[in-house]
C-alpha cells in the first residue's frame, strides 16, 4: 500500500477521564510531600540539568500527575540528582526522592526487596 | 494615630507612644499608595494634623520594652525607665520586613543593584532611580514572594500586599522611565482588593509590563555589574535567562520585634510571632487580656486601607470597654 | 570409658557448625571479585599474615578497641571470649597431660571433669584445676555483665542496646546457660569424685543437700545440649561473627577493601557484625529524630536475612559516625552504597547532552565551586577574591554550564550514571591544562579524590588557603572574634582534613572548643544521601546538632561546606559563615 504520508495524530488534550493516575496514587502514598507542590518552578529554575537541556522537574511532575507517561522515563534520566531543587523548594517537597521514585514506578519495579 | 484621634474626639485622654522620631510608620517611606495612587505624603499630613487634638499626648523616640497590667491599670515601661499608665492599651506595633540577606542565593548584600522593595520605594520618593554606577536602568526585574510562602525561611504564609505593591512599583517605575523593560516574576498574582485586578490589567495594557510565572533561583553579577538571572518560565515550560540592570526583591511582612516582645510578655503570641486576637471574625481587636487591644499589622499582614479600618473598629471596642467598665 | 551418649549433642552441633561455616566461607571467597582474589595471593605468604594473627589476638580475644572506648563493655566481651577460648585451649592441654596423648577424642577436653574421674597424679594437676576454675569464674562474671546489659544498658555506659530477633535471643540464651551449667555439672562431679578446685569444689559442697548422683548426668546433658544448640544457631545468628571476624581480619590486613559493587567480601563483612549495638548510640537519626530501625546493626541484619527494603537502605545520612563507633571496623558507608544499587539501562549514555565548553585559555588552577555553592554565592565571591589576592589565574569550571561531580548519584546507587558524569568532567579537566583543582564543596572533593583518576592534585579550598598562608602568599588579620569550627562529614571523616581549617582559624580569631569534634563531629542533617526523610526531620537533626556545637556561645559558626552552611543557616541565633568567607573578610590586602 502506498504511503501517502498521512497519519492520525494523537489528541493533544489531557483527558483526565481516561488518564491512568494509579501510579501517581502510589507515588503520593510513599511520598506525601508531592501533594504540596504549587508548580512555582523554583526547582526547575535552579536545576543543574537545565543548563544544558530543557529538563524540568516541575513539568515531569505535572505530566506524571495527569497520567501522561510518554517520554517521561527518558526525561527523568537527565536528572543528575545534585539536590539544588530540594534546597530551594518553598513548600518543602522532597523533589529528589520523587524523581527517583517516579523512575522506579515507570519501570514497575518499586516493590522489590534488596538481595545481594 | 487613627485610633488615637477617634478616642480623643470622644473625650478620652490618649498617650501615643512612638518608637521612631516621627510618627507614620512604614508609609513614611512610601511615595504613592495602591491601588489608587493616593499620595502617601498627603495622608501622613492628614494624620499628623489629627495628632494636634488637645486630648492626645504624643511622645516620640520612646522604645517600650515592657508592658504589663498593674491592678486595673496597664503600664508601659520604656527603656529609659519612664512608666506610662492607662486604663486600656492599644497595641499597634506594626511589622518589620523580611531580611533579604537570609535568601543568600538572591545575592542581596552581595552584589550591587539588588535592592528590596522598601529601598526601591525610597528611590521613587527621592525622584531618582539610578543604578550603583549612577546610570538610569533600562531593564528591571521584580521578584515576588521573597521570604513569604517559603518553608525554608520559616514564613509559610502569604504577605498579602506584595503582589499589588509590586504592580504599583512597576507602574511607578514605568512612569519615571517610560522606555524601560520591566519584568515581574510571580508564582500567583493575588489581586484581592477593589481595583487591584484593574490595576494589573492597566499595567499590562497601558504600561507594557511583562509578567513571567516562575521563580528566580539565582542572581549573579556579570563583569559589567549587571545582574544575570536564572529562572524558568513555567507556563512555557522552558528555562529562562535574563540579564537586568536592577533586581527588586518584594520582601514579605514579618512580625516586628516590639510585637514579638510585648505579645510574648502578655501571652498573646500567635503564629509566626504575630499577636493573636480573640477571634478573627467578630472579636478581632480583643485579646485574652482585659483592657489590651490590637489593631493593624501586629496581627497579620494587612494593606494600609485595611489598617485604617481596623483602627476604627478598635476604637469602638475600646470606647465600649472604657464606658462600661469604668 | 571415654564415651557417653551425652556428648552427642555437642558432637552433632560441632560437626554441623564446621560443615556450614566452611561451606559459607568457601562460597564467599569464591564470589569475591578477581582483583580482590589476586590481592590475597600476593600477600598471604608474607609477614602481614603474622600481623593479622596478632590483631586477631588483640581484637577478637582481648577486644582492645572496645575496652579503650568503654571499659565495662570491653571487659564483658573479653571475659566471655578470651575466658572461653582459654578454657578450650587449656582444657585440651589438661586432657593431654591426663591421658598422655594429643590425638585423643576431642570431647575429652570439653567434658574433662566428667571423664577424668579418677584423679591420678598427672603433671600440674592442682594448678590446672585451679586455672580452669579461675577461667570459669571470669567467664561467669562476663555472663553476669551481659545479662545486666540486657536489663539495664545504662549500667554499662550504653544509651540504647540492640533489639534482637527471636533466633538471636534463643542462641544468646543457649550461650549464657553453657557456663552456669558447666559450673553446676562440674561441681556435682567434683562432689562425687573430689576432682574440683576452689570454685567447683565449693559449689559442689553447697550442692551436697541435693541427690547429687542423680542430678549429675542430667546436668552434663543440659550442658551438652546447650553447646549443641548454640553451635546449631551460630551460623545463622549474630554469633557468626566469631569465626567470620577472624577471616575478615586476615583479608583486611592483606589489603582487601570494599569495592563499589557488592561481592563475597560484602557477605564476609555482613556476617562479621556482632550486633553489639554501638552504632545505635552514634546515629543522629536515632537520638534527634527517633528513627531506630535503620542503623547498621539492623540494616546488615535485614540484608543477611534477605529482608532489606529500599526504605531502610535509603534512610541514612552516610555521615560515617557509625563507622567510627564500630569495633569491628566494618566499611559501613561503602556497604550501604553497594546495597543501594538501583536499576539502570546498561550501555546508555545518560549525560550526552552536556554543553560544557572545553576551556581554550590555559590557567594554573581549575576552580570547581560545586552545585551547592551556587546557592551560597558568598563562597564563590570569597574564593574569587582569594585567587586574585594570591595572583593566580583560574578557570571557573562550573560557572555557567556546570555539571554535577557525580557523587550524589553514586551515593544513591546509580553507578553507571555517576561514571558517565565522571568521564565528562575528567575530559574537561584534562583539556584545560591546569596543574591543580580546587573545589569548595567537600562532597565534590571526596569525589574527585576517590572516584576520579586525575593526573593533577585536588585540594579543598580550606587546604588550599592553608597552603597559601603557610607559603606566605597571603596574610590574615587577627580579629578577636569567638568562633567554633564544624567539621563537615565529607571533609573530616570522609577525607581526613581536620587540621588545616583550624590552623587558619586560629590566626583569625578565638577558636572555642566543641564537645564533639573531629572524628566525632556531628552531621548537620542536610546530607544529600538521605532521600527518605523530610525537611522537618532534617531540621530536628540540625537543631540538636547546633545546640551541642554552639554550647560555648560563639559569635560565629564556621564550616567548610556550602550544604552545611545552608542547613545551619536556617537557624536564627548564630551567624554561620564558610571558612572562605571569613578569610576573605580578614585578608591583609597588599
Amino acid at each position: 500500500m502506498k504511503d501517502w504520508g498521512y497519519k492520525i495524530s494523537k489528541p493533544r488534550t489531557i483527558d483526565l477521564d481516561t488518564a491512568d493516575t494509579n501510579r501517581y496514587s502510589e507515588l503520593i502514598e510513599k511520598l506525601p510531600s508531592a501533594k504540596k507542590c504549587i508548580m512555582c518552578g523554583a526547582c526547575s529554575a535552579t536545576c543543574s540539568a537545565s543548563n544544558h537541556t530543557n529538563f524540568s522537574f516541575r513539568q515531569c511532575h505535572i505530566m506524571f500527575r495527569h497520567g501522561q507517561y510518554e517520554n517521561l522515563s527518558g526525561e527523568l534520566d537527565k536528572c543528575m540528582l545534585c539536590g539544588k531543587c530540594n534546597l530551594v523548594c518553598p513548600r518543602g517537597v522532597n523533589t529528589r526522592a520523587i524523581i527517583s521514585h517516579m523512575r522506579l514506578l515507570l519501570l514497575d519495579m518499586n516493590n522489590r526487596n534488596i538481595a545481594l | 494615630m487613627e485610633a488615637a484621634y477617634h478616642l480623643a474626639r470622644h473625650d478620652y485622654y490618649v498617650t501615643l507612644l512612638e518608637k521612631d522620631a516621627e510618627t507614620g510608620g512604614h508609609i513614611k517611606k512610601d511615595k504613592k499608595l495602591f491601588p489608587d495612587f493616593a499620595d502617601a505624603g498627603d495622608i501622613i499630613q492628614e494624620l499628623t494634623r489629627k495628632m494636634a487634638h488637645p486630648n492626645i499626648d504624643l511622645i516620640t523616640s520612646c522604645n517600650i520594652n515592657e508592658l504589663f497590667r498593674d491592678g486595673e491599670k496597664w503600664c508601659a515601661k520604656s527603656n529609659k525607665d519612664a512608666c506610662y499608665s492607662g486604663d486600656a492599651v492599644l497595641l499597634a506595633t506594626g511589622f518589620d520586613t523580611f531580611d533579604a540577606s537570609r535568601k543568600e542565593e538572591l545575592g542581596y548584600g552581595i552584589y550591587d543593584n539588588i535592592i528590596t522593595s522598601v529601598e526601591f520605594e525610597g528611590k521613587l520618593k527621592e525622584g531618582k532611580i539610578l543604578t550603583s554606577e549612577g546610570n538610569v536602568p533600562q531593564r528591571i526585574a521584580f521578584l515576588n514572594c521573597v521570604g513569604s510562602r517559603d518553608e525554608k525561611t520559616g514564613n509559610k504564609y502569604c504577605s498579602r500586599v506584595c503582589c499589588i505593591n509590586g504592580v504599583k512599583l512597576a507602574i511607578s517605575l514605568k512612569e519615571q522611565i517610560p522606555n524601560a523593560d520591566v519584568y515581574c516574576f510571580y508564582i500567583d498574582l493575588r489581586m484581592t482588593g477593589q481595583n487591584y485586578e484593574e490595576l494589573y490589567r492597566t499595567s499590562q495594557e497601558k504600561y507594557g509590563i511583562t509578567f513571567i510565572r516562575g521563580r528566580i533561583s539565582e542572581a549573579a553579577a556579570t563583569f559589567d555589574n549587571k545582574i544575570q538571572l536564572k529562572s524558568e518560565d513555567t507556563l512555557a515550560g522552558f528555562p529562562l535567562k535574563l540579564t537586568v540592570d536592577m533586581l527588586v526583591l518584594m520582601v514579605g511582612i514579618e512580625s516586628s520585634t516590639s510585637t514579638k516582645l510585648l505579645a510574648g510578655q502578655n501571652h498573646i503570641k500567635g503564629d509566626y510571632g504575630f499577636a493573636a486576637s480573640l477571634g478573627i471574625n467578630t472579636q478581632d481587636n480583643l485579646t485574652i487580656q482585659k483592657g489590651l487591644f490590637l489593631a493593624g499589622t501586629c496581627k497579620r499582614p494587612l494593606s494600609f486601607s485595611e489598617t485604617i479600618a481596623d483602627a476604627g473598629a478598635a476604637s469602638i471596642r475600646i470606647l465600649d470597654y472604657l464606658k462600661t467598665d469604668k | 570409658m571415654n564415651f557417653d551418649p551425652l556428648v552427642i549433642p555437642f558432637l552433632a552441633g560441632t560437626v554441623f557448625l564446621l560443615l556450614v561455616v566452611s561451606s559459607k566461607f568457601f562460597n564467599w571467597i569464591r564470589h569475591m571479585d578477581s582483583m580482590q582474589l589476586s590481592v590475597i595471593k600476593k600477600n598471604f605468604a608474607t609477614k602481614i599474615t603474622i600481623q593479622a594473627i596478632c590483631e586477631i589476638f588483640h581484637e577478637s580475644l582481648l577486644h582492645r578497641k572496645i575496652f579503650k572506648k568503654n571499659h565495662r563493655l570491653g571487659y564483658m566481651h573479653m571475659s566471655l571470649a578470651f575466658g572461653w577460648f582459654l578454657m578450650i585451649v587449656v582444657g585440651k592441654i589438661e586432657s593431654l597431660f591426663y591421658y598422655g596423648s594429643f590425638y585423643d577424642r576431642p570431647w575429652l577436653g570439653i567434658f574433662f571433669k566428667y571423664f577424668a574421674r579418677t584423679p591420678h597424679h598427672y603433671f600440674m594437676i592442682i594448678p590446672f584445676s585451679f586455672i580452669m576454675d579461675l577461667f570459669l569464674l571470669v567467664t561467669l562474671s562476663g555472663v553476669m555483665l551481659a545479662i545486666l546489659k540486657r536489663i539495664k544498658s545504662g549500667s554499662l555506659g550504653l544509651k540504647k542496646t540492640t533489639n534482637h530477633i527471636l533466633l538471636d535471643r534463643i542462641t544468646l540464651t543457649a550461650l549464657w546457660w553453657i557456663f552456669p551449667l558447666r559450673l553446676l555439672a562440674e561441681s556435682s562431679t567434683a562432689e562425687l569424685t573430689g576432682n574440683g578446685s576452689f570454685l567447683t569444689g565449693t559449689v559442689g559442697h553447697l550442692l551436697a543437700f541435693l541427690p547429687v548422683e542423680h542430678i549429675e548426668i542430667p546436668l552434663w546433658w543440659a550442658y551438652s545440649i546447650c553447646i549443641g544448640t548454640f553451635f546449631l544457631g551460630l551460623p545463622f545468628s549474630r554469633y557468626m561473627h566469631i569465626p567470620t571476624e577472624v577471616i575478615l581480619i586476615f583479608l583486611r590486613k592483606w589489603g582487601i577493601q570494599a569495592g563499589e559493587q557488592s561481592s563475597g567480601y560484602t557477605n564476609i563483612q555482613l556476617n562479621s557484625c556482632s550486633r553489639c549495638g554501638l552504632c545505635i548510640d552514634a546515629c543522629q537519626l536515632d537520638y534527634a529524630a527517633g528513627i531506630n530501625n535503620v542503623q547498621p546493626v539492623y540494616f546488615l541484619r535485614d540484608t543477611r536475612y534477605k529482608q532489606l527494603t529500599p526504605e531502610i537502605a535509603d534512610n541514612c545520612l552516610l555521615c560515617g559516625r557509625c563507622m567510627e563507633a564500630c569495633p569491628v571496623g566494618l566499611e559501613l558507608t561503602m556497604i550501604r552504597q553497594q546495597l543501594r544499587q538501583k536499576p539502570e539501562l546498561p550501555g546508555k549514555n545518560y549525560y550526552d547532552y552536556s554543553l560544557s565548553p572545553d576551556n581554550t585559555t590555559k590557567s594554573d588552577i581549575i576552580y570547581f565551586a560545586g552545585c551547592m555553592s551556587h546557592l551560597t554565592p558568598t563562597i564563590i565571591m570569597s574564593m574569587k577574591k582569594i585567587f586574585r589576592e594570591a595572583g593566580v589565574s583560574f578557570w571557573f569550571m562550573d560557572e555557567d554550564k556546570g555539571m554535577c561531580c557525580g557523587r550524589p548519584l553514586r551515593q544513591q546507587g546509580f553507578l553507571q550514571q555517576s561514571k558517565d558524569l565522571v568521564r565528562k568532567n575528567t575530559q574537561l579537566i584534562r583539556s584545560s591544562g591546569a596543574k591543580l583543582l580546587v573545589t569548595s564543596c567537600p562532597i565534590c572533593y571526596h569525589s574527585f579524590k576517590n572516584e576520579y583518576s586525575l593526573d593533577i592534585p585536588v585540594m579543598h579550598h580550606s587546604a588550599y588557603i592553608d597552603m597559601l598562608v603557610i607559603d606566605k602568599k597571603m596574610e590574615l588579620t587577627d580579629s578577636a572574634i569567638d568562633m567554633v569550627y564544624h567539621d563537615p562529614c565529607e571533609l573530616g571523616r570522609g577525607c581526613g582534613i581536620y587540621d588545616q581549617p583550624r590552623h587558619i582559624l586560629q590566626q583569625i580569631g578565638n577558636l572555642l572548643p566543641v564537645e564533639s569534634e573531629k572524628k566525632d563531629s556531628l552531621c548537620c542533617g542536610g546530607s544529600l544521601s538521605d532521600m527518605a526523610i523530610d525537611a522537618n526531620t532534617q531540621k530536628k537533626i540540625m537543631n540538636k546538632a547546633l545546640e551541642i556545637i554552639t554550647k560555648s556561645g560563639p559569635d560565629i559558626l564556621v564550616t567548610a561546606c556550602p550544604l552545611c552552611k545552608k542547613t545551619f543557616g536556617q537557624n536564627d541565633k548564630t551567624r554561620v559563615m564558610d571558612i572562605a568567607e571569613l578569610v576573605a573578610t580578614n585578608l591583609k590586602l597588599k
